[in-house]
This record gives structure tokens, C-alpha cells and sequence, in this order.
């Protein structure tokens, strides 16, 4: 079978304010129902692509707000582990922020708030995606290529390709499955990495880390076989 | 002698300029026209000065154009300014008058140029309502807020608003900012620029010369906040700070302010700091031209702690400029601070006088901690507050617009 060359692409992220926000968790919920959908892609995957310092302690701008300007860290940790990638569509990941912060309005003695000027900010964005015109056929030739990649392409091919592949799956592994099992080993390893809590930058280190460990695993292990 | 896109490739790296390429080339040829009020001083001249040139090296035919107006035009910008900071400034009809008429004369001047144009950029309030004029216009307009307007006065607003509203989009520095629009509100944070003279490596016998010719010591810490006069920048807040400090460590505290052509209370609230210092021989206030930029440079470079001790604040760009010379920065707790400064990694955010008192006395009893957020500043700026990244953003915008505000956009055409 001959499988067809990666292209690398390429994307840029452009922020667009709803100009709606919430001062409280009850008005986070309510504003939540309606929110354009966009604002979960934004909130749960596009601050990998905006300036940020601090590890990446939380997965997601609401658990961030609810633990740096509310200051509830149950609802926090709750919001913060949930994993938007095993959802089919967006509306089911609303339901499911939703139901989280229902479940906590309903334990709570009073509604969680937070002062004028710390209030949540929905905001949306725009995804521009291009082809940089480069491609590759053999794998291997990606050991070279990822260390050089924008993060753009990084963010692409491994975070926004799961809202674009069947099984929620990143764009290497999709390609690599297309050589008649051949690099199982190598899609079994980039399926593992945990695009969660961390950088672009150190998740280009790890698929770059995953290629060349596998890569140089074949090449000490031929001339093994060869003796036997 | 390299392109600006090569010389960009020494600071930010190959891949960040490829990137730019590749977005830029289906807005090869574009009219894209800048128009804000000022050539010199301030940061949004400052950005256009590199901007324009950067984008017609990518092939995009910029351009940028000030408006002008007499000193009641300004007079009236600078009111409109104030009370979209949240100052309460009563504008008179007679003010809003000479506005409306400035904006028509330069829009009479400009006309062939804003009718022409793909895309327009208008820079804060002073030439807002040219659109208003503009009827026959062939591009699409977008309103650029550098200022924090998340509380203005309203009479103010609800006048610029009118204006305002007929633009196709705006952009925001930051979410917090936004007014509410029926437009798309874009949100980009502003940058500095590497390359420039403000921010480029400096020999040290430069820097050394420069504290000289000022009489400013440097065996003795120096604090330094460099903006305009402008009681938002609460120059006498700072001086409070230095005061407090001084009797528990020896401290110099210098205050230069370069001037705005836009902005005419600078000389009132310079005399009112001068009459607060008094005759402390270790507070310099320097008096700087719009264009000392390597001056400011060697200033920020020669000190220990950069502050920028505003009240109200859209973007500072001195406070990235003084992160990129890798220095702590201290700085007030508002507006796009926020972004810029993160406590105990870059520098801190504070809430008054006492605070800069107590933030200073502790970076200078632990060198090794100041050290280290100093070289965390200068990554942070890297990765976040070039001009690359801002004019990566622009582009992203103009190709977003041009695909009538899709969510996502996928270019078809070839990249090379």
C-alpha cells in the first residue's frame, strides 16, 4: 500500500471578545447554555496557542477563573480534569460543564462571586489554516523536520486534529496507520503522549523525543536480528 | 545589508518568519492604510514606524497616514481620551465641533487614499469619525482601541459610539477592555520591537556615557519609570514609593518622560512633579525628546528595576520594553499590567505607593531572586510580546475578514 505524503500545515488563531461575561458561577452557567460554540474551543484548547507563563496548572479557562478569582477549588479541580477531547460535539461538552457547575450551585451555601474587574470573559476565535507546501513520504524524514516546526504546526497536527479525526486522534498517527501496520510501535507511543497540562513547545520536544527514540530503536535492533 | 524579515530571524528564529510568509501571501498586493494621529511619541506611532515597513516586505502594499489638527482638536482627543479611561471630562459642543470638523478636512485630504484602501485602520478616538465620511469606501474599516475603556465616562463614549459602530470590526487589547459591539471584537495585545533603536543591544560604553551626561550615579541602585508626564502614570506615586525606600536603602529614582505631540497636559503634570521632588539630589527627572529612543534604551538597560506605576494603563509598552532589557518590572495591578507582569516570575503588580516601596526593598535584598525574573522577563517577551506576533495577528485578522468571519478558514492556495 502506498500511503500519501504528510503535508505539514500550518495555523494561526485570531481572538474574538463576545463582550459577554459572568461575575458569579450562576451567571457562568446561565451565559453557558447560550454561548456561541466557538467560545469551547477558545476556552479549552486555545490558550496553548496565547501567552502564558505560569505551568499550565489547569486544563481549561473556566477552572482557571474558578480557582484564581473565585476561589473555590472544588469546582476548579472538577472543571479542570474534564478531558474535552472524548466528547463527540461540542454541545455534549457544554452539557457536561454545565452539569458540573449545576452539581456544585446545588451543594454550595451561596453563589460563588468575584469582584468587578475579575469577571469571566467569553471569547471565541478564528482559525486560519494554511499549507506550508511542504510534505513528507517516509516517515523517518520527520526527525528532522518536527524540532523546526511552528508551534502553529504543532498545535494543528496534534491538539486541533482531534476535533477533525474519527477517533479523537492526532494527525501523525493517522498517517503512520496507513503503512499497513508498520510503525504500530511509533502510533502506539504518540497515541500515549497527553496533550493535556503542558506547552506547545514541550509537546514538540515529546513527539519530537517519541520519532527519534523509535527511530533509533530500529536501527540498534537490526543488526540484532541480523546475527540471529 | 539583510531584509527586516532576516534580521526578525536572528531574534525570533527561521520558523516564526515562515510562518508570516506563508499567511502573508494571500494578501500580496493589499491596500492596507494605518491612519493614527501622531508620527512620533507614544506607542502606537512606535508600532506603525516598524509595522508598515515589515508588511510590505511580505508583500502588502502599506501604508500610514496622521491626521492633523490645532491645539483644540487635541484638547478635545486628549478629554475624549481621559474619559474613556474612566476620568470624568466633560467635552463641550463647541470641542466636539472642531472634532467633527478636523475629521472632515482629513478625511477631504485623505479621501482618494481611505476610498481606495482594502482595509483601513483607524488607531484610537482622534480620527474615528472619518469613516462616518467616507462613503463611498471600497475596503472594509476596523477600529483599533489601544486604551482601556472598560469603565468609560459614559456621555463620552455613548458619542463615540455613534462612530464607532459603523465599523466593520474592532480590536482590543484585552478581553476586559471591550465595549459591547454588534461588530466582531477582536482582541490583540500590542508589542515592541526588537530591532528598534529603543530596544536593541546597546555597547555598554553607551550606557555608561549616557548615566554620565545625566549625573546619574551607578554605584547607587536606580528605579526608573520611563512615560510621559500624565497623571494616569502617577509620577507622584512614584516619588511617594522612592521616599519610602530611600531611608532603609540608598536608591536613585529617575523619571523621564518623553513627549507626545498629542498630548497637551504633559508640561502642567511635569511642573507639579518637579515641584514634588524638590531638591533630592538622587531623583533625576529627565526631560527626553519624542525620539530619544536609544537614551530611554540605555536608561532601562543601566537599571536595576524598571517601574510603571500607572493608574490606568491600555498596554504598557514600557513595562515590555523594560521585561526585554531583563529587568524586574513593578507595576501597577490594571488594565494589560495584568498580561504583561506576572507576580514573582517577571516582577509584581501593585496597588499603591507602599507596594513599590515593598516590592523594591525585597528584589534588592536578594539579587539572585532579580536575576532570575530577569531573565524570566526577557523569554516571557520573547514568546509572547514581539512585533512578530502582533503583525502575525493583523494577518490572521485581514485573511479572517476577507472570509466573512468564518470560524474556520482554510487557505486553498498554494503557500510557495
Amino acid at each position: 500500500m502506498v500511503n500519501q505524503a504528510f503535508k505539514i500545515m500550518d495555523c494561526a488563531l485570531i481572538a474574538i471578545a463576545t463582550g459577554e461575561k459572568a461575575q458569579n458561577l450562576r451567571e457562568l452557567k446561565d451565559l453557558l447554555k447560550n454561548i456561541h460554540p466557538g467560545c469551547f474551543y477558545y476556552h479549552f484548547w486555545g490558550g496553548l496557542l496565547r501567552p502564558h507563563f505560569d505551568d499550565p496548572e489547569f486544563q481549561n479557562d473556566f477552572a482557571v477563573w474558578a480557582s484564581r478569582n473565585l476561589h473555590d477549588s472544588k469546582i476548579s479541580e472538577q472543571l479542570s480534569i474534564i478531558d474535552p477531547n472524548i466528547f463527540k460535539n461540542v454541545e455534549d461538552l457544554r452539557n457536561e460543564v454545565i452539569e458540573i457547575i449545576e452539581q456544585r450551585l446545588s451543594e454550595s451555601e451561596y453563589v460563588p462571586w468575584v469582584k468587578a474587574g475579575q469577571e469571566f470573559h467569553f471569547i471565541r476565535s478564528q482559525i486560519v489554516i494554511f499549507d506550508t507546501g511542504v510534505s513528507y513520504t517516509d516517515p523517518r524524514d520527520l526527525i528532522e523536520i518536527i524540532p523546526t516546526m511552528s508551534l502553529g504546526s504543532i498545535f494543528f497536527h496534534f491538539i486541533d486534529s482531534r476535533r477533525r479525526t474519527p477517533e479523537n486522534k492526532n494527525d501523525f498517527s493517522m498517517w503512520l496507520a496507513g503503512f499497513d501496520n508498520q510503525y504500530d510501535g511509533l502510533v502506539e507511543a504518540l497515541d500515549e503522549i497527553d496533550p493535556s497540562f503542558t506547552t506547545l513547545n514541550e509537546l514538540r520536544q515529546e513527539i519530537n523525543f517519541v520519532f527519534c527514540n523509535y527511530f533509533n530503536k530500529m536501527t540498534n535492533e537490526k543488526p540484532t536480528r541480523t546475527i540471529r | 545589508m539583510k531584509s527586516l524579515l532576516e534580521q526578525y530571524a536572528k531574534v525570533v528564529g527561521n520558523e516564526v518568519i515562515d510562518h508570516l510568509r506563508q499567511l502573508a501571501y494571500p494578501l500580496k498586493g493589499m491596500k492596507i492604510l494605518h491612519i493614527n494621529s501622531t508620527k512620533e511619541g507614544g506607542g502606537v506611532a512606535e508600532i506603525l514606524n516598524r509595522l508598515i515597513p515589515l508588511k510590505r516586505e511580505l508583500g502588502i502594499d502599506a501604508e500610514w497616514e496622521i491626521i492633523t489638527g490645532d491645539k483644540d482638536f487635541y484638547k478635545c482627543t486628549k478629554k475624549m481620551h481621559n474619559s474613556l479611561q474612566g476620568n470624568r471630562d466633560d467635552i463641550s459642543s463647541s470641542l466636539l465641533a472642531i472634532y467633527e470638523k478636523t475629521n472632515l478636512q482629513n478625511f477631504e485630504r485623505l479621501k482618494e487614499k481611505l476610498e481606495e484602501a482594502d482595509i483601513v485602520f483607524i488607531h484610537d478616538p482622534q480620527p474615528a469619525a472619518l469613516l462616518h465620511f467616507c462613503k463611498e469606501r471600497k475596503g472594509k474599516w476596523l477600529w483599533r482601541c489601544h486604551i482601556d475603556v472598560s469603565h468609560p465616562y459614559r456621555p463620552v463614549w455613548k458619542y463615540l459610539r455613534e462612530y464607532i459602530k459603523e465599523y466593520d470590526a474592532s480590536i482590543w487589547s484585552l478581553s476586559s477592555f471591550v465595549q459591547p459591539l454588534s461588530h466582531p471584537l477582536y482582541l490583540i495585545p500590542p508589542s515592541i520591537d526588537p530591532l528598534s533603536e529603543k530596544n536593541m543591544e546597546l555597547p555598554e560604553k553607551e550606557i555608561s556615557d549616557f548615566f554620565d551626561s545625566w549625573g546619574i550615579k551607578r554605584n547607587l541602585p536606580i528605579m526608573t519609570q520611563v512615560s510621559r508626564f500624565d497623571r494616569f502614570k502617577d509620577p507622584i506615586g512614584v516619588i511617594q514609593s522612592y521616599r519610602l525606600i530611600k531611608n532603609y536603602i540608598p536608591i536613585q529614582l529617575v523619571l523621564a518622560g518623553g513627549g507626545a505631540s498629542d498630548d497637551p497636559e504633559g508640561e502642567q503634570v511635569l511642573q507639579e512633579v518637579k515641584a514634588y521632588a524638590g531638591n533630592d539630589p538622587n531623583i533625576h527627572i529627565l526631560e527626553l525628546p519624542a525620539d530619544a529612543h536609544r537614551a530611554i534604551n540605555a536608561l532601562q538597560r543601566g537599571s536595576d528595576i524598571i517601574l510603571q506605576k500607572s493608574l490606568k494603563e491600555g498596554f504598557g509598552l514600557t513595562v515590555t520594553e523594560g521585561l526585554w532589557k531583563g529587568k524586574p518590572v513593578i507595576a501597577g495591578d490594571t488594565g494589560g499590567i495584568k498580561l504583561q507582569v506576572i507576580n514573582h516570575h517577571c516582577g509584581f503588580r501593585v496597588n499603591t505607593p507602599e507596594g513599590v516601596a515593598m516590592r523594591i526593598r525585597y528584589l534588592l535584598k536578594h539579587p539572585e531572586i532579580m536575576k532570575t525574573m530577569g531573565e524570566n522577563a526577557k523569554q516571557f517577551v520573547l514568546d509572547n510580546f514581539l512585533i512578530t506576533r502582533h503583525l502575525r495577528e493583523y494577518l490572521t485578522l485581514v485573511v479572517a475578514l476577507s472570509f466573512d468571519s468564518e470560524e474556520k478558514i482554510e487557505l486553498k492556495l498554494p503557500a510557495h
